[in-house]
C-alpha cells in the first residue's frame, strides 16, 4: 500500500519554545528573569528590614512610655558616645569574639588536617557526620548543658577537685569556653574544605625541594589554608557578635547582643543605633574575607 | 604521605582531644535526660525514664515540633529555588553588580542574628502589619528563608563551576527549550549538591532561635518552646530528652547529606580532592 | 566600563536601592492611635451570654503572664471552649514589648507597665459589668492609678506580693533581717549575689538608702531627683562586681543557682521560693520582708486594645478572678489573692493570713512598682528621673 505523502505543516511553535527561542535571543532578559526573585527577596526582605532599623536609630523615643516617636534626631548616636557603658561593651564583645576564633581556629585546625589528609576516606566520612552533628543538637540546649557543667557543683568543678583546683566557672573565661564549644564546628569545616583542595603533589614538592615539616607548614599549608580560617571566622566572629542567650546564661558582664537585646523594648532607636556596630564591622570584615578569597571556602 | 610518623601521631591526639571536648557537654545533655530530679546537679543521684513517656505525652512538644518540621519545609523550599536561580545567573553570566549579589547572599548569614531578628521584627510591625500580615509560620518561614538562601547557593555555584556552560548550549542546539535544557541537562548535574544544600537549609532553620524569637509572635517552633521551658524550673528534664531526641534522629540527613554530596564542607560541597578552586 | 567601575557602579546602585526603600518604609510609618475611654473593642459581644458564644468561635486566647501565674487552665478550657497560650515576660519591658507585637490578647500587668499600657492606649478599659467575680474584689485595691484612669477600670486586679529577701540558711545566718547584707555587709558572700536584672531594682537601692540615709530625704522610691537618683545608682555601682549573676526574669535561672549553690542571697519572688522549699529535697533557704520594707507588686489582668480574641481574653480576666483560680495562683506563685473568697479554698488554710491578704498594715512599707516620671508627685515638681533615665542608668550600672 502506498500511501500519497502528506505535506507535514511545519512544526507549530508551542508557547513554552517560542519564550524559550525569545530568551535565547535576549540572555539579557533571561539573565533579568533569573535575578528578579532572588534579588528582589534579598533587597526587598533583608535590606528592606535593614533599612527600616537604621532609620528607626534616627528616631526619638517618649521618655515616659519609651514608644518610639517618629521625629528625626541625632540624640540616640550622641548617647552611644557620651556614655563610656557602650564603648566598653563593644570593646569587651571585640575582644571575646577575636580569642573565640582564636582558639577555634587552633582547636579546629588538628582535626581537619587530620580529615583532609591523614585519614582513610572511611574515616574521614565518618568525621565529617561527627563534627556536624553537634550542628542538630539544639544550640540552648547546649549551652545550658554548659551553664550545669560550670556550676560550682558542676561537673568540672567535681573533676578539678581530687586535683585541689577550683574553676570559677560563671565568668569571662568560662562564657569564652562556651562560645569556643559552640561555634567550633563552624570553624572545623571551612578549615577541612580548604584543607583538601591544596594538591598533595603540592606537598610533595615542598618536601622533594628538600622542605622540612615545619617549613612545608608554615610556607605552604597555612598560607594556602589561610582563606579557608577566614572563612571560619566569619561565623565565629558574627556568632559571637550577637549572641545574647549565652553571655546571660554564664556572666554577669555585658556583652553588645545583651545590651542591644535588653534595651530594645524600651530603647529600640538606642538599639538600633548600637547595632550599627557589629553591621560596620561585619560588613569591613566580609569585605576584607572577599578580597582574601574566603568566599570560595565557605 | 608527607607527614612524619610523630606529626600523624600528634595530629591524631589533637583531632582525639576535639571530639572529646565536642562529644562530653552532649553525653551530659543525654545523661541527664535520664535524671528523675528536676534540677541537674552533679552527680546525679537517680535515674529515671519518666521524662520521655512525659514528653512524648505533652502536646506542646509536639505542636512546636509540627511548627519547625512546617518552617523548616517552607524556609529550605524558597531556598532552594532563590539559591538556585541566582547561583545559575552568577555562574553562567558576567554582568553588571554580580559581586554584589554574592555579597548580598552571604550577608544574612554574616550579620548577627540579633541584628536580622531586630530589622524583622521592626519590619513586620511598622511595614507588613498595616498591609496584614502578622506573625506566624509566613513570618518565620520568611526569617529563615533569607539566611539559608546562602547554602543553596554556595553548594551550587560550586558544582555549577565544575560544570561546563556549554553542555546547556549543545542541549539547546539540539532543539530542547529552556524548560528541557533545565530538566535533562542542568538539573541533573545539580541534584546532589541541592539536595545537599537543602539539607544543611533545613538543619539551619530546624535549630534556629536567635532571629525566631523576634519573628515568631506567640508560635512556638521547637527551639522556641525549648527557649519557654527552659526557664520554666519543673519542666527542665523534658527539654534533655526533646533534645535527645532530635540529636539521635538528625544522624539521618546528616548521614544523608554526606553521602550524597561525597561529603560536604559548611556551606558548600568540597570539591573533588586535589582540585585547586575554580576562579570565580 | 572597566571592571573597577563595574562595581562601584553596582555598590551604588545597591545604595539606591537601600535608600529608596527607607524613604517607603518611612511612609508606612507614623498614624498612631489614640487610647480612648471606650470599652468597646472590636468583635467583642455585649453581653456575658454574647460573649461566651462567640468565644467559642475563637476558641483560644494568648497571654503574657509572669512565670507561674496561668492557673486551671484545663478547666478554663472546659467551662469556656478556649484553649491558653501562655508566653512568659521576665521584666515589665519585656512585656510591654511582647504586647506591642500585636500578637496577644493581653498581660499581666504589674505598675510598671500598667500605667504604660493605658497611656500608650494598648491596654483598653474593660465593662466590669461582664465580669461577674469583679465584684468580689478587695474595695481597696480597686480604682487605683495601676489600674484605672479617671476612674474607669482598665483591668481586673488580679494578686500582689512583696520582692524578698532570699538566702541560704546553711550560709547565712538565719535571723537575717536587713537589706544590709546585699549592700553594706555583703563581704562573706561577695561573688554569691543573686540580683534582679531591670532597671526597676534602682527603686530596692532606694528603699534601702530611705531607711539607712534618711539625709536623702527618699518619700517614695520611685520617684527620685537628682540627688537621690545618683546615691541610689552610686550604691549599685558599688554592689554590680560582687553580684554572682542577674537573673533576668528567668526563674529557672535563679533556682538552678540557689540549689547549686552558685547564690546564696539576694532578691526573689515568692515563686522561687516555693518551688526551691517544694523541691525534693528541699533546698535550705529563707525569703522574709527586711525591716526596710520592700518593693513589690500589685498585677493587674489587662486585654490588649486590638486583641483578636477579646471574648476569650474577657472570660480568662473573669476566670482569673474567680475564687478557684485566685487559690491555686496565690498558693503557686506564692501571693495575696485580691478575691477573699480565695482563702477558703487554698490547700494550706492558713495561706491568706501568711501572705497577708487581709492585712493592710503590713502592705505599708512595700512599694508596689509604678513607672517613674518626671512629676514627683509632690511639691518637688516635675525634677525626677524618667523611666528613659532609670534604664540608661541601669545599663551602666551592669557595665
Amino acid at each position: 500500500m502506498t500511501s500519497v505523502p502528506v505535506a507535514e505543516p511545519p512544526p507549530r511553535e508551542s508557547p513554552g519554545r517560542r519564550l524559550s527561542t525569545f530568551f535565547y535571543r535576549h540572555p539579557r532578559i533571561r539573565l533579568a528573569a533569573l535575578l528578579a526573585v532572588p534579588v528582589g527577596w534579598l533587597v526587598v526582605v533583608y535590606l528592606g528590614s535593614l533599612a527600616v532599623l537604621l532609620l528607626s536609630a534616627f528616631w526619638d523615643t517618649n521618655p515616659f512610655t519609651s514608644e518610639v516617636v517618629r521625629e528625626l534626631t541625632l540624640d540616640n548616636f550622641r548617647t552611644l558616645f557620651e556614655r563610656e557603658v557602650y564603648r566598653d561593651v563593644a570593646w569587651r564583645t571585640i575582644q571575646m569574639a577575636a580569642l573565640v576564633t582564636i582558639a577555634d581556629a587552633v582547636l579546629a585546625f588538628p582535626i581537619a588536617y587530620y580529615m583532609a589528609r591523614v585519614a582513610s576516606p572511611r574515616t574521614r566520612n565518618l568525621l565529617v557526620v561527627a563534627v556536624l552533628m553537634p550542628l542538630w543538637a539544639n544550640y540552648l540546649v547546649k549551652a545550658y548543658a554548659w551553664r550545669t557543667m560550670l556550676s560550682d557543683g558542676g561537673v568540672i568543678n567535681w573533676a578539678l577537685e581530687p586535683v585541689g583546683m577550683q574553676f570559677d566557672g560563671y565568668s569571662t573565661v568560662g562564657l569564652w569556653l562556651v562560645f569556643t564549644y559552640l561555634w567550633l564546628p563552624f570553624m572545623v569545616l571551612p578549615i577541612y574544605a580548604g584543607l583538601e583542595r591544596i594538591p598533595a603533589s603540592l606537598l610533595e614538592a615542598s618536601a622533594d625541594l628538600g622542605g622540612r615539616s615545619l617549613a612545608t607548614f608554615t610556607r605552604v599549608v597555612l598560607p594556602l589554608a589561610f582563606p579557608a580560617v577566614v572563612a571560619g571566622s566569619i561565623f565565629t566572629f558574627s556568632l559571637t557578635l550577637g549572641d545574647y542567650i549565652a553571655p546571660g546564661l554564664i556572666t554577669s558582664e555585658q556583652f553588645i547582643g545583651t545590651v542591644i537585646y535588653s534595651i530594645r523594648g524600651e530603647a529600640l532607636p538606642v538599639a538600633a543605633a548600637y547595632s550599627m556596630v557589629p553591621i560596620v564591622m561585619m560588613i569591613a570584615y566580609l569585605l576584607v574575607a572577599r578580597r582574601l578569597r574566603a568566599f570560595e571556602s565557605l | 604521605m608527607v607527614e612524619s610518623r610523630l606529626t600523624r601521631i600528634l595530629l591524631r591526639v589533637g583531632a582525639g582531644a576535639t571530639l572529646v571536648f565536642i562529644y562530653l557537654p552532649l553525653l551530659l545533655v543525654g545523661l541527664y535526660a535520664f535524671n528523675r530530679n528536676v534540677t541537674q546537679g552533679w552527680p546525679i543521684e537517680n535515674f529515671s525514664t519518666k521524662w520521655f513517656s512525659v514528653a512524648f505525652h505533652d502536646s506542646d512538644v509536639r505542636d512546636a515540633l509540627k511548627l519547625s518540621l512546617l518552617a523548616a519545609l517552607g524556609a529550605t523550599a524558597i531556598a532552594l529555588v532563590l539559591g538556585t536561580l541566582a547561583s545559575m545567573a552568577v555562574a553562567r553570566y558576567s554582568f553588571f553588580g554580580r559581586e554584589a549579589i554574592s555579597f548580598a547572599v552571604i550577608l544574612p548569614i554574616a550579620l548577627p542574628g540579633i541584628i536580622t531578628g531586630l530589622a524583622l521584627q521592626a519590619t513586620i510591625i511598622d511595614v507588613l502589619g498595616p498591609i496584614g500580615v502578622s506573625f506566624g509560620l509566613m513570618t518565620i518561614i520568611l526569617g529563615h528563608a533569607t539566611f539559608c538562601v546562602v547554602v543553596v547557593y554556595n553548594n551550587a555555584i560550586a558544582r555549577l563551576r565544575r560544570t561546563a556552560g556549554s553542555l546547556d548550549e549543545a542541549s539547546a542546539d539540539l532543539g530542547a527549550d529552556s524548560w528541557q535544557t533545565f530538566r535533562h541537562v542542568t538539573f541533573p548535574q545539580m541534584r546532589t549538591a541541592l539536595l545537599a544544600g537543602a539539607l544543611l537549609a533545613f538543619a539551619l532553620s530546624f535549630d534556629e532561635v536567635v532571629v525566631t524569637i523576634f519573628t515568631s509572635g506567640a508560635q512556638q517552633t521547637l527551639p522556641i518552646w525549648i527557649f519557654a521551658t527552659l526557664s520554666r524550673p519543673a519542666e527542665l528534664p523534658i527539654v534533655n530528652v526533646v533534645a535527645l531526641f532530635v540529636i539521635v534522629v538528625s544522624i539521618i540527613p546528616v548521614y544523608l547529606a554526606q553521602r550524597l554530596a561525597g561529603g560536604s564542607g559548611l556551606t558548600s560541597e568540597r570539591p573533588a580532592k586535589g582540585t585547586v578552586a575554580a576562579d570565580s | 566600563m572597566s571592571r573597577r567601575k563595574y562595581r562601584v557602579a553596582s555598590w551604588a546602585a545597591l545604595g539606591l536601592l537601600v535608600g529608596a526603600l527607607s524613604v517607603v518604609a518611612a511612609g508606612c510609618g507614623g498614624g498612631d492611635d489614640e487610647g480612648s475611654a471606650s470599652t468597646e473593642i472590636e468583635g467583642l459581644g455585649s453581653s456575658l451570654e454574647e460573649i461566651q458564644e462567640m468565644a467559642r468561635q475563637e476558641g483560644e486566647v494568648n497571654v503574657v503572664q509572669w512565670a507561674g501565674y496561668a492557673q486551671l487552665t484545663e478547666e478554663f478550657k472546659a467551662a469556656t471552649g478556649c484553649t491558653v497560650n501562655t508566653k512568659d515576660g521576665g521584666s515589665s519591658d519585656d512585656m510591654i514589648s511582647l504586647i506591642q507585637t500585636g500578637e496577644y490578647d493581653g498581660v499581666s500587668a504589674s505598675g510598671n507597665a500598667s500605667v504604660r499600657l493605658m497611656t500608650t492606649g494598648d491596654a483598653a478599659p474593660i465593662d466590669t459589668e461582664v465580669i461577674p467575680n469583679y465584684a468580689d474584689v478587695q474595695e481597696g485595691i480597686k480604682g487605683k492609678d495601676y489600674n484605672s484612669l479617671d476612674g474607669q477600670p482598665y483591668g481586673v486586679p488580679h494578686g500582689r506580693g512583696p520582692n524578698y529577701l532570699m538566702f541560704r540558711t546553711d550560709v547565712v545566718p538565719e535571723d537575717t533581717d536587713s537589706w544590709s547584707v546585699i549592700w553594706d555587709e555583703s563581704g562573706p558572700y561577695n561573688g554569691k549575689l543573686s540580683i534582679y536584672d531591670d532597671s526597676i531594682f534602682i527603686a530596692d537601692a532606694a528603699v534601702y538608702l530611705k531607711a539607712t540615709q534618711p539625709d536623702l530625704g527618699i518619700e517614695n522610691p520611685y520617684f527620685l531627683d537628682e540627688e537621690q537618683f545618683n546615691a541610689a545608682v552610686d550604691l549599685l555601682k558599688q554592689q554590680a562586681p560582687n553580684v554572682g549573676e542577674y537573673w533576668p526574669g528567668d526563674v529557672a535561672k535563679q533556682i538552678g543557682s540557689y540549689t547549686n549553690g552558685d547564690s546564696v542571697v539576694g532578691t526573689t519572688w515568692p515563686y522561687q521560693y516555693v518551688q526551691l522549699t517544694a523541691a525534693d529535697p528541699p533546698v535550705p533557704v529563707k525569703a522574709i520582708k527586711p525591716k526596710e520594707g520592700t518593693t513589690g507588686w500589685s498585677d493587674t489582668w489587662m486585654i490588649y486594645s486590638k486583641a483578636a480574641n477579646p471574648n476569650c481574653m474577657y472570660l480568662w480576666m473573669d476566670h482569673m478572678i474567680s475564687p478557684e483560680a485566685q487559690a491555686a495562683v496565690a498558693e503557686g506563685f506564692g501571693e495575696a489573692p485580691v478575691n477573699l473568697k480565695a482563702c477558703d479554698l487554698t490547700k494550706n488554710p492558713n495561706h491568706c493570713e501568711e501572705y497577708h491578704a487581709d492585712d493592710e498594715a503590713w502592705w505599708e512599707d512595700v512599694y508596689y512598682w509604678t513607672t517613674p516620671t518626671a512629676d514627683c508627685g509632690d511639691d518637688r515638681g516635675e525634677v525626677c528621673k524618667t523611666q528613659e533615665d532609670w534604664e540608661a542608668a541601669w545599663t551602666e550600672i551592669r557595665g
